[in-house]
């Protein structure tokens, strides 16, 4: 029944999920850069200093994994609740309902952005150079998103009628930061559980961003096979899901 | 082929409002279907048709179901029971702002609702200026929504929707808020929508308002159609009946 103009709805959602946040806060982006600053230095202090690791690098080394970890867990347990947050808008306009929840993740890429902006840098800063492999980056990034998007849509819809949803998520985010090599190095994980690592798109996100900035080496190709399967396998789910959930929406909120 | 057509449309709503946490669903999956307690009927069985270019009119008592109906025919909800059809684009101003953000200045709201709409970028940016003018209040429009009145709210609101040029316009009593000069200028952009045509559907406290433009009124209670006819009978016999 709506037939609008969906590129035009999306930037708007997107644009209004960021002036609201950045409005309220009085040192805007620089919160971007806080967060995974502190937390990089205060594992490189106790992974260098007290645990004596021998990672070349370590502050790069741990940001390519915090990165793509704090864009996940903030798009996604944000994402989970923003059908409840939106409740006003789904009771009362009859805007496309997957928006909602796509809208918020994308909301923040904003986010993501300044920290690949602060990674970039700090990969320079620590001598590695430009290299070719770097055209991969655009194509991992956005099957991360992808990837968040699907997950999203699956927690949100849940959320709706089962609201006990949003601890799930939040606890496991807690999880996923010892289960994603974020302070350790994929080699440390031993060969017969490194294949199930390979199916995690954020652990094979954290992988290709080490052998694109670090090793300057192409992403293995059976690796990005897979993240792109899992990815947009995960995006499909997510729809249809959505799709048989989003009937009862307005009865439920 | 109507615009609107309701055949035998019911729809139930939980008592509870729909079990929210895991522990209410456990309770629910042990419960004998007797122990459940029943649904309650917000509309019951309700069959109307509304033509193109018709102009109709939802009255009843709090509770009555009207809002619920809006609800139907925007689809944003769907009937426990019936089918419902509506063929053409709406746009509906169901409560006052729904969409806006306090937070944003009044310019982004008007584009953000906009979109909500379905109004397409082009279009949007080509009547903006037009929008800020027939809301009244362009000296403001820079400012935060937080700071509006209730009545410039939805003057904008208002002035939305009515831009948008949909086929059927809903509203919900949201006219009551404007002010004697703004409800003049909306009466006539109404009156110059049922000439290009357009449909309305609305719910209204005022029998001035119903009595001006209607050609048919649905009288709802408890859920179901008390009467539906010409407004000047339908209206005699709530206002006998509410006394």
């Amino acid at each position: 029944m709506w037939n609008g103009d969906y590129g035009f709805l999306l930037t708007n959602l997107v644009k209004k999920d960021f002036k609201v946040r950045y409005r309220n806060m009085s040192l805007g982006i620089f919160w971007s850069l806080l967060n995974p600053l502190v937390t990089m230095a205060a594992l490189t202090f106790v992974f260098t200093k007290v645990f004596n690791n021998k990672q070349h690098a370590f502050p790069v080394f741990v940001l390519c994994g915090l990165v793509p970890f704090n864009f996940m867990t903030l798009a996604w347990s944000s994402g989970t609740s923003s059908l409840l947050e939106n409740a006003a808008l789904i009771k009362r306009v009859a805007v496309p309902r997957e928006i909602v929840p796509i809208a918020t993740v994308l909301g923040n890429c904003v986010h993501l952005l300044i920290q690949i902006g602060l990674l970039l840098v700090f990969t320079l800063a620590f001598g590695f150079g430009i290299n070719r492999n770097w055209i991969w980056l655009p194509f991992v990034w956005a099957m991360e998103i992808l990837f968040v998007c699907g997950l999203t849509l699956i927690s949100s819809s849940i959320n709706v009628y089962v609201r006990d949803t949003r601890y799930v998520v939040e606890s496991a985010n807690t999880i996923l930061f010892w289960l994603v090599p974020i302070f350790y190095s994929f080699s440390d994980i031993p060969a017969r559980f490194q294949e199930l690592f390979w199916y995690n798109p954020v652990a094979a996100m954290v992988m290709a961003l080490r052998n694109i900035l670090m090793e300057g080496a192409p992403p293995a190709p059976s690796l990005l096979i897979r993240l792109c399967l899992v990815s947009m396998g995960m995006f499909g789910l997510g729809l249809l899901v959505f799709r048989r959930l989003k009937n009862g929406f307005y009865d439920y909120l | 082929m109507a615009l609107i057509e309701f055949e035998h449309v019911s729809k139930t709503f939980a008592h509870h409002g729909g079990a929210k946490l895991l522990r209410a669903h456990l309770a629910d999956a042990f419960r004998t279907r007797e122990m459940k307690a029943e649904d309650f009927y917000a509309l019951k069985d309700v069959s109307f048709q509304v033509e193109r270019g018709d102009c109709m009119a939802i009255v009843g008592g709090n509770g009555a179901g009207k809002s619920t109906l809006l609800s139907l025919v925007s689809g944003l909800c769907l009937p426990t029971a019936g089918s419902i059809r509506v063929n053409g684009q709406v746009a509906a101003l169901l409560e006052l702002g729904s969409g806006f953000h306090p937070d944003l200045t009044g310019a982004e709201n008007v584009l953000l609702n906009a979109s909500l709409l379905g109004l397409h970028r082009r279009k949007a940016e080509a009547c903006f200026d037009e929008i800020v003018e027939f809301s009244g209040i362009r000296d403001f429009i820079h400012e935060p929504l937080r700071t509006y009145s209730s009545g410039m709210t939805m003057r904008l609101a208002f002035s939305v929707a009515v831009h948008v040029d949909p086929d059927l316009l809903i509203i919900d009593e949201v006219l009551a808020v404007g002010d004697q000069a703004f409800q003049v200028k909306c009466f006539d952009k109404i009156a110059q929508f049922k000439r290009e045509g357009k449909t309305l559907l609305f719910v209204s406290h005022s029998a001035d308002l119903v009595q001006q433009f209607c050609d048919r009124t649905i009288w709802l209670k408890q859920g179901q159609i008390a009467m539906a006819g010409p407004p000047d009978e339908v209206l005699q016999a709530y206002m006998a009946h509410s006394g």
